[in-house]
């Protein structure tokens, strides 16, 4: 299941941690995590869910994945 | 080959840097303050005659066989118990001597068997050795008298002789044989802790006895075998030498269950293992083993093992034995059909935590090199996978900072989620050693551990919640910073000092006070205070944590919380202190060095760097995906979503270890080739399409890496049953997938890994052979090791401090599920079983059981022995209860060892933020009676017996 509601509560779990950092660590701290850990599908997905209004994604979370997106050079899915 | 035999220096060394000289036999001798004459005379080659002393334990002068004469001192004093004096003049022989000690031994002999010839013992009795020593010819009482010897005697019973005791599984108890030396009593209290022997009555009536004069397995003897060892006749004698005779050479290896790592000597008659015995030169366990090591290798010629390769088309088909060819072939076309038809990321790989470094090393590089995808993964994903990112965050490296021999210095050990007892046994004991010098001991846990009371120690326990991890320590940080207890000095020098300043106001916070996270944690906020302050003030401190701290949604950041403790108190750098990881399996560290995680190459260097892919393509003549690839619960979700469909598992049985059974099912079902590589048709097995037989740790040369970083070699002893070796098996799968790989050993895949590896540069089976072992990083600036790690600065630098906010799990109790359920180990069975299930273990534990507090069991009509249903949001199952209070009312607990259990059905999905470990160790659960196995169980087991037919090879015409 890399249906996004899976992932969106994982990118989420990720912003619960970094919160008490304070905003301007935990949305690089969120987008550092997630370039390193998740697979390209994945991150497709997600990109794909922000794409499509990113419902459900915290607001740290969901600047972190914008800033991701344009850093991230993914293969196509095949 | 010969029988390696190891010096016996009669009493322990002592590590006085003293030094002492005397004069024995008329030769000079320099010794350390505090040894013992016999143990110098030993050391200078003169052997005095013993029975009661072994240096496994402190010397107990009860023989009176090595008696000395000491020039200037009056009478024959016992050279155990009588220690060096500087010019001493010893005479380790004499007439006079000579006369005593042939007394005694013509004493003891007069009431023991001559049966020597068809004694068990016979070639390795002390007894028969000393007499020969002493020159005993005759025995001038002869054997009608009171003894223990005969049954009957004059035509009556003899009351004091006993029947063997046979009930334990590996050894037996022939109490006509015994000469009452305790040396067994005083190596289950000194080496082992538990206590379990004594000596009971006095004088002639002396016996030992287990308990209060009970059997061996209906006393609280855990059967670690250290009584055994340490008796110097037939008294104590492992069945299989009984059975099989005396070994005729021996093998230094190493032990392939847990982390601890323990050092044995495979002592074998031919290709057959009589016995395994601990090496005494063993860093890890330094001549001490449990149960399991010692004992529990019966399953590695079980008859269940699979020695055939297997293939079906279909998981519904039977299996086919074919041969190894047509086996690899068959797998790489369907994994190279399935890259065709779903992509090149469509399939991947577990690395085995069981297997050799090497082994693990040949998996990851297949899939990298071979696959072309970073689709690896290992079983460290669902165990310590915190560890490794909490770590590596704070300090910079995901190495756990001791050596075992560090606990020798503690004075304050915290024991955090984690139940050494059963689970780590050996370094319980080397623990529980220190702890009876008077170290301290805090234990965190929900669960009143086999830690927290045994014989002549009694801990701090606080019973926290299960979940509630991070408040609690964060609450202990908070008392530190909030009382002064801070070392200021160390953290000034050490870390980044405003970092540890924003952590220092968040944990001062009152919200994560002792007092205000009670409400959650349900720990005692005096004794939250009392631990704290024990910790931060009572001398080197250290922490020792397992599963309880990992598994779980905040699991690394509990680990970042272990670590901000270590540093703020100034508990790192330095022998005794330090931050522990306990390891689960054998090599589980080193599955993780070997860049087994999907994001990292070996050595723990992260996939996307240019330079590190750089060195690997080099080395290994292909181009490498920069990207992370699929960790095994992504795996799972890729399976059902329909983009992962193919998987390699070498020796690890997912179905049955990892969380939400029916999800693992959904996703093997899913796939369209599943192989399994192991000893064993395992859980797995149910839902693969080829089988590749495994071969055990005896049939294979490689390496294994402990908790505490040491690299050891294991050594093969015998051919491997199925015929290859499993890097042999791996090779040859490579092949078929047109990958070459070219090792003619496994010390040739070493060698590439030390090439490649900058904390493995120094290592090689050279220099394992002359050291022993090596705990990495081993390079040149450490050319021999590294006991311990950050000693003058950490690794990245300066120490980070992290804030903790502690964030309750998703996982709740409510109406329907009031109940917590956690998990755990129990000492005689192994993580799956797949290995203690197939030994005589099973009569310590024979299925796994649900313990409950008496007031929820009351209320839910639950007796002792009972069938309960077992149901979470998840799933249900059934088992048998426990009604115990070691659980606080609220929390129910059970060990996962059996597959008909299904503990994973009720586990759920819930996972680590960080690395997705699961999280075992929390779910919300209701109890209610039950007649027996649930619908679930029974197909599942309908499933497992349908899936496991073979239809043999047909015989060629």
């Amino acid at each position: 299941m890399s249906s996004p509601d899976r992932l969106v509560y994982m990118a989420n779990q990720i912003g619960t941690f970094f919160r008490s950092q304070g905003h301007d660590k935990a949305v690089p701290g969120i987008a550092d995590h997630i370039k390193k850990f998740w697979d390209p599908r994945m991150k497709r997905a997600i990109f794909a869910h922000l794409d499509a209004g990113g419902a459900g994604l915290e607001p740290n979370v969901r600047e972190a994945l914008t800033s991701l997106k344009p850093a991230t050079s993914l293969p196509a899915a095949p | 080959m010969s029988l390696i035999e190891e010096i016996d220096f009669g009493t322990p060394r002592s590590k006085s840097e003293t030094m002492v000289t005397l004069t024995i036999d008329g030769n000079q001798v320099t010794v350390p303050e505090g040894t013992s004459i016999m143990r110098a005379a030993m050391g200078a080659g003169h052997q005095i005659p013993k029975l009661c002393a072994t240096d496994m334990v402190d010397a107990f002068g009860s023989c009176r066989l090595c008696v000395v004469e000491i020039e200037g001192r009056a009478g024959t004093p016992a050279s155990c118990t009588t220690p060096v004096m500087p010019g001493l003049v010893v005479h380790t022989q004499s007439e006079r001597l000579k006369k005593l000690r042939k007394g005694v031994m013509e004493l003891y002999i007069s009431d023991h068997p001559l049966d020597c010839l068809t004694c068990g013992a016979n070639g390795d009795c002390e007894l028969q050795d000393m007499a020969g020593a002493v020159g005993l010819r005759d025995v001038r009482y002869g054997y009608e008298g009171e003894n223990h010897v005969f049954a009957k005697s004059h035509g009556e019973v003899n009351a004091a002789w006993m029947p063997k005791d046979e009930s334990n599984p590996y050894f037996t108890y022939d109490p006509s044989k015994c000469i009452v030396c305790s040396r067994c009593v005083r190596a289950c209290e000194e080496v082992q802790g538990t206590f379990a022997l004594t000596i009971s009555g006095r004088g002639f009536d002396s016996r030992v006895s287990p308990g209060m004069s009970e059997s061996f397995l209906g006393s609280e003897c855990v059967s670690c075998g250290a009584c055994v060892q340490a008796c110097p006749t037939a008294t104590l004698t492992e069945k299989s030498v009984i059975e099989i005779g005396q070994p005729e050479h021996s093998v230094v290896t190493t032990c392939a269950y847990c982390g601890v790592g323990c050092t044995f000597k495979a002592e074998m008659r031919g290709e057959e293992v009589v016995r395994m015995v601990p090496y005494k030169d063993g860093k890890a366990n330094r001549g001490h083993s449990c149960v399991k090591g010692r004992f529990a290798w019966g399953y590695t010629n079980h008859k269940e093992r699979v020695l055939k390769p297997m293939i079906r088309e279909r998981i519904e088909d039977p299996w086919r034995e074919v041969s190894w060819d047509e086996a690899f072939s068959f797998a790489a076309d369907r994994m190279r059909g399935i890259q065709k038809k779903y992509g090149r990321d469509a399939i991947g790989g577990i690395t085995s935590s069981r297997c050799t470094n090497e082994e693990t090393y040949l998996v990851q590089k297949l899939i990298r090199a071979g696959f072309g995808n970073n689709n690896v993964d290992t079983c460290a994903r669902v165990c310590h996978s915190p560890t490794g990112y909490g770590l590596s965050m704070t300090f910079g490296t995901s190495a756990g900072t001791q050596d075992f021999d560090s606990v020798e210095n503690t004075d304050v050990a915290m024991i955090i989620g984690a139940n050494p007892a059963s689970a780590h046994p050996v370094f319980a004991s080397r623990l529980k050693k220190r702890l009876r010098q008077g170290a301290k001991l805090i234990v965190i846990d929900p669960r009143r551990t086999e830690m927290v009371e045994s014989p002549h120690m009694k801990a701090l326990h606080l019973p926290l919640m299960p979940g509630t991890n991070v408040a609690v320590v964060t609450a202990l940080a908070h008392v530190i910073v909030t009382e002064g207890l801070v070392n200021e000095a160390f953290v000034r020098e050490r870390c980044d000092w405003s970092e540890f300043e924003e952590w220092a106001a968040f944990v001062a916070l009152p919200q994560n006070s002792p007092e205000a996270t009670a409400i959650l944690t349900g720990v005692n906020p005096k004794d939250l205070r009392e631990a704290a302050r024990i910790y931060a003030t009572g001398g080197n401190g250290a922490i020792y944590y397992g599963l309880g701290v990992t598994e779980h949604s905040q699991g690394s950041t509990t680990v970042i919380a272990i670590a901000n403790l270590a540093m703020a108190t100034g508990n790192i750098g330095r022998p005794g202190v330090g931050v522990n990881p306990l390891r689960g399996q054998n090599n589980v560290q080193g599955s993780c060095d070997m860049g087994s995680f999907p994001h990292e190459l070996p050595g723990y260097r992260h996939i996307s760097g240019d330079a590190v892919r750089d060195q690997f393509e080099a080395l290994w003549n292909v181009k490498l995906n920069p990207e992370p690839g699929l960790r095994i619960p992504n795996m799972f979700d890729a399976a059902i979503e329909g983009t992962f469909m193919g998987l390699y598992v070498q020796g690890e049985d997912i179905l049955q270890s990892d969380p939400n059974t029916k999800h693992v099912v959904a996703a093997l079902s899913a796939m369209e080739c599943v192989i399994v590589h192991d000893l064993f048709l395992n859980e797995t097995a149910n839902y693969a399409h080829v089988f590749l037989p495994g071969s055990s740790f005896l049939e294979k040369d490689g390496t294994f890496t402990n908790a505490e970083r040491r690299i050891q070699r294991v050594r093969k002893v015998m051919t491997p049953k199925n015929g290859m070796a499993d890097w042999e098996v791996t090779i040859a799968l490579a092949k078929a997938m047109g990958l070459e790989m070219n090792y003619s050993h496994p010390s040739e895949i070493m060698d590439e890994i030390a090439a490649l590896t900058p904390t493995f540069a120094g290592v090689s089976y050279a220099k394992l052979e002359e050291l022993g072992s090596v705990q990495w990083p081993c390079n040149e600036k450490a050319p021999e090791g590294t006991p311990v790690m950050h000693v003058d600065g950490f690794v990245r630098g300066k120490g980070k401090f992290v804030v903790t906010e502690y964030i309750a799990t998703d996982e709740r109790t409510g109406p329907r599920f009031p109940l917590l359920l956690t998990t755990g180990r129990i000492l005689s069975q192994y993580n799956v079983g797949a290995q203690t299930r197939r030994t005589e273990n099973v009569v310590w534990h024979a299925e796994d059981r649900l313990e409950i507090h008496p007031h929820d069991a009351e209320q839910r009509g639950v007796r002792d022995g009972d069938w309960v249903r077992l149901k979470s949001r998840a799933g249900e199952t059934t088992l048998r209860a426990e009604i115990t209070d070691r659980v606080a009312p609220g929390v129910v607990y059970t060990t996962f060892h059996h597959p008909d259990t299904q503990a994973n059905v009720i586990t759920t999905e819930y996972s680590d933020w960080a690395t997705n470990c699961p999280e075992y160790k929390v779910t919300a659960v209701q109890i209610s009676p039950s007649n027996g196995p649930s619908d679930w169980q029974k197909s599942y087991d309908e499933q497992a017996r349908h899936s496991r037919r073979i239809v043999p090879a047909e015989a060629a015409e």
